[in-house]
């Protein structure tokens, strides 16, 4: 270790401490309709320091020496869990990862039963996806474990939420008045559902863009129940993008298809497709991210994909370092 | 042993079906009601001081399940029997969807026998399949059904996709005399859905049931019924769409009737996402609020209210649906629907009257008149020779729902901790407590003496 970064190191070590947590009072994290602004500030604070360790040549610290971290993964996920399982073994965290797809769940084990072996294991924390949304929910009903969600159903991904925010705050500063738009199957996402309650503390005018089929028919009143003011539903991508500062295509599932809520990808890439001509329309310095995984040639086109404007590879550098900061609140910050 | 007579002194008599609302004695001897009627005397009967109490017709439920044969572990005849008699019913109908389902009149004669020998004093009345194993392809042998007791005829949960099918159903029906009772659900459009197609569902990510799925359905099958001039009975109705249709089928004089269920007057869809409106923010996904139809919105709720007082709504029905705790401890989508329900219906459905939507004479009517009209029954009457079935409620006494008291098998209700005004306090069926609370009464076999 240079001495350059062993200072690096040691700063870290520091100012991680001195941050005032005292406003930090999530046992679990399993959506950001319930983080106030102050609380997600406190999250990036951290983060911006974990994003340093992340460029070290030593990614080591002790922070979470001694705690156990599971990852629960009741669907495939390779991206997600590489991020936590990442940000946990940074920190310095044991981790097991239980793959219940093939394990006790596949012989018939219970949802409650699998997380109350788990707490009996005196895990600290559990990093959950589940294909059910509601599932971490019904889970933190039943257990005392810390239960971070890693993506429920339809319902919620936090952790992707507060990434792509941080990802829009390192580009911009300040957000007021920028418009973002997320643009695809709305009906299923997660993504965009953490992104909407996430950026509601920013003024940011959020625009969710999509064709009609893929648009949850009880959207429009949710917002407007939810006083979530800040959201505009579009169906035109050509028109959402006028004046755009982001625009984020969600990964369009085959399936979609199939069940008829599109006529044909054709159709579909022709009316949603991120592309360079689409972009040539919108303000040239539009930035365009991505959640992953992509359908290179469905939702968005290569040549924006790894174009100039394109953030998605930050996205991922980024999740790990928000990863660290939750976990660091959620199982080292404060004792419980 | 010669029964004693019984004797109900001073309550408030409410009898719909005949028109009476006064103060008054219940004179009972044989089993069947002999007058009702001012200081009436009767030498050595058993009586029962009822002042303060109302006595009503025993409630009629047109829509229950009861689970035997097939799934003993969410419900036995015994208990939902004993259960139905804590929330007021003496006659219950229960849905064909045991296992095996009452497809064939062997099955149908079992769960009779069953019923004759654990719970005499409940009338259960079963309603046979209009499909064979409920598959929607076949029809069963209706005569056959009717024959060994059948008072109608249901797929219920699983509806009759093809119309053909449901027609020829229906000039069956039709030439028995019997409802077809109609679980209404398009389930080509209901599919992957979870909960009412509104605002919570996008506010939780679940896949939303729109009220069109129940409400396309009513209408085909009033226009069946308008083909085949068979009876229809719209079981538990949820959406204002519905309520509408019936109401115009109806004021064209066809024979339809509907019910609806207490959860479905009292609950919205809300309560999938909160425990009670405005505590906390924390989401529940409370599978005990997973029910099929799905709870609707405030608007809906209006719709049926309106529906009760103008008549379209015949009756009201629990839907009980009782489910082991394993059915319910998992996720929401993977929850079976259903709720228990006998033994909270009265208390939760007095909360109307308290707040002034409904009038006690309506409600009373809805749980008794109503649904004997439905069934061509001579029972929900406290008429002279009528089958003495009586409930005894106080409508101001206010207790607490606790799922530990159930008698049913089925702990599964979102009205658990509830605290509710309104209560049976005794269940007479064929002139013998089947349920008294002061007397801790639980029976529902017969003795061999009157209780007093």
């Amino acid at each position: 270790m240079s001495l350059s970064e062993s200072r690096r190191h040691a700063a870290t070590r520091e100012t991680l401490p001195q941050l005032s947590i005292d406003s930090w009072n999530h046992r679990h994290v399993l959506d950001l309709d319930d983080f106030s602004r102050e609380e997600i500030d406190l999250v990036f604070e951290i983060a911006k320091g974990m994003v340093e360790i992340l460029d070290r040549d030593v990614k080591k610290v002790p922070t979470l020496r001694g705690k156990t971290i599971a990852t629960m993964f009741f669907e495939p996920s390779t991206r997600t869990r590489a991020s936590f399982e990442l940000a946990a073994k940074y920190l310095g965290a044991d981790t097991i990862s239980l793959d219940s797809a093939k394990s006790s769940v596949a012989k018939g084990e219970s949802l409650i039963d699998s997380l109350r072996t788990l707490q009996a294991l005196e895990v600290d924390t559990i990093i959950m996806r589940h294909p059910c949304s509601g599932a971490p929910y019904i889970a933190a009903q039943h257990i005392d474990t810390s239960i971070i969600n890693a993506g429920d159903g339809c319902h919620a991904h936090p952790s992707q939420g507060l990434l792509d925010l941080f990802t829009m705050k390192q580009q911009f500063g300040d957000l007021t008045g920028r418009k973002a738009i997320i643009v695809g199957d709305i009906m299923h996402s997660r993504v965009a559902r953490s992104n909407i309650w996430g950026t509601r503390h920013y003024g940011i005018k959020l625009v969710l863009c999509a064709p009609p089929t893929l648009v949850p028919r009880g959207l429009p009143e949710m917002l407007d129940r939810c006083a979530l003011n800040h959201v505009t539903i579009e169906h035109s991508l050509d028109a959402a993008l006028e004046n755009a500062d982001i625009v984020m295509p969600l990964r369009l599932q085959k399936e979609r298809q199939q069940s008829g809520l599109i006529s044909s990808m054709r159709e579909y890439i022709q009316g949603y497709q991120v592309n360079l001509q689409r972009l040539a329309g919108a303000k040239p310095d539009v930035l365009v991210m991505h959640p992953g995984p992509m359908n290179e040639g469905v939702e968005i086109s290569h040549e924006v994909a790894y174009g100039t404007r394109s953030l998605i590879e930050q996205q991922v550098t980024n999740g790990v370092a928000v990863r660290m900061a939750l976990l660091y609140l959620i199982a080292g910050g404060k004792s419980r | 042993m010669k029964e004693k007579n019984l004797l109900v002194k001073n309550a408030r008599i409410i009898d719909p079906a005949g028109g009476l609302d006064e103060s008054g004695d219940i004179l009972v001897a044989g089993g069947k009601i002999i007058k009702t009627g001012k200081d009436i005397a009767a030498a050595g009967a058993t009586v029962i001081e009822a002042s303060g109490l109302i006595a009503c017709p025993g409630f009629i439920d047109l829509h229950c399940h009861l689970r035997q044969p097939g799934y003993e572990d969410k419900e036995t005849i015994a208990t939902g029997a004993a259960a139905a008699a804590r929330g007021g019913f003496t006659t219950v109908c229960c849905m064909p969807n045991t296992s095996p389902p009452l497809d064939n009149a062997a099955t149908v004669g079992h769960v009779k026998d069953i019923a004759a020998r654990e719970a005499p004093l409940i009338t259960i009345l079963p309603a046979g399949c209009i499909t064979k194993g409920r598959a929607g392809r076949e029809l069963t042998d209706m005569a056959e059904l009717a024959a060994a007791g059948c008072i109608g005829f249901s797929d219920d949960g699983s509806p009759v996709s093809s119309a053909r099918l449901m027609s020829l159903a229906m000039q069956y029906t039709a030439s028995l005399d019997l409802p077809v009772i109609d679980h209404c659900e398009d389930l080509d459009l209901s599919r992957g859905g979870h909960m009412n197609d509104g605002w919570v569902a996008a506010r939780l990510g679940l896949k939303g049931i729109p009220a069109a799925a129940e409400d396309t359905m009513v209408a085909r099958d009033i226009a069946l019924c308008q083909l085949t001039g068979a009876r229809l009975h719209v079981t538990h109705i949820s959406t204002k769409g519905s309520v509408e249709l019936v109401r115009d089928a109806k004021r064209r004089g066809l024979g339809v009737t509907c019910d609806v269920t207490p959860h479905h007057l009292t609950l919205t869809e809300e309560r999938v996402m909160v425990a009670q409106a405005g505590t906390g923010t924390a989401l529940t996904y409370d599978t005990n609020a997973r029910v099929n139809p799905p709870l609707r919105s405030s608007a809906d709720i209006d719709a049926l209210i309106q529906g009760i007082k103008d008549g379209t709504i015949d009756a009201i029905a629990t839907d009980h649906a009782p489910h082991t705790m394993g059915d319910k401890l998992c996720e929401f989508e993977n929850a079976a629907p259903g709720i228990s329900g006998f033994e909270t219906a009265f208390g939760t459905l007095m909360a109307l009257v308290h707040t002034g939507r409904i009038d006690l004479n309506v409600l009373i009517a809805c749980l008794t008149a109503g649904p004997a009209r439905v069934l061509k029954s001579a029972a929900g009457t406290l008429q002279p020779g009528a089958r003495a079935d009586i409930a005894l409620l106080d409508t101001g006494r206010e207790w607490t729902v606790d799922v530990k008291d159930f008698l049913s098998k089925g702990r599964n209700t979102p009205f658990d901790g509830c605290k509710l005004k309104g209560m049976v306090v005794a269940t007479i069926s064929g002139g013998r407590f089947a349920y008294s609370y002061s007397r801790k009464i639980y029976n529902i076999k017969p003795v061999n003496e009157y209780l007093g």
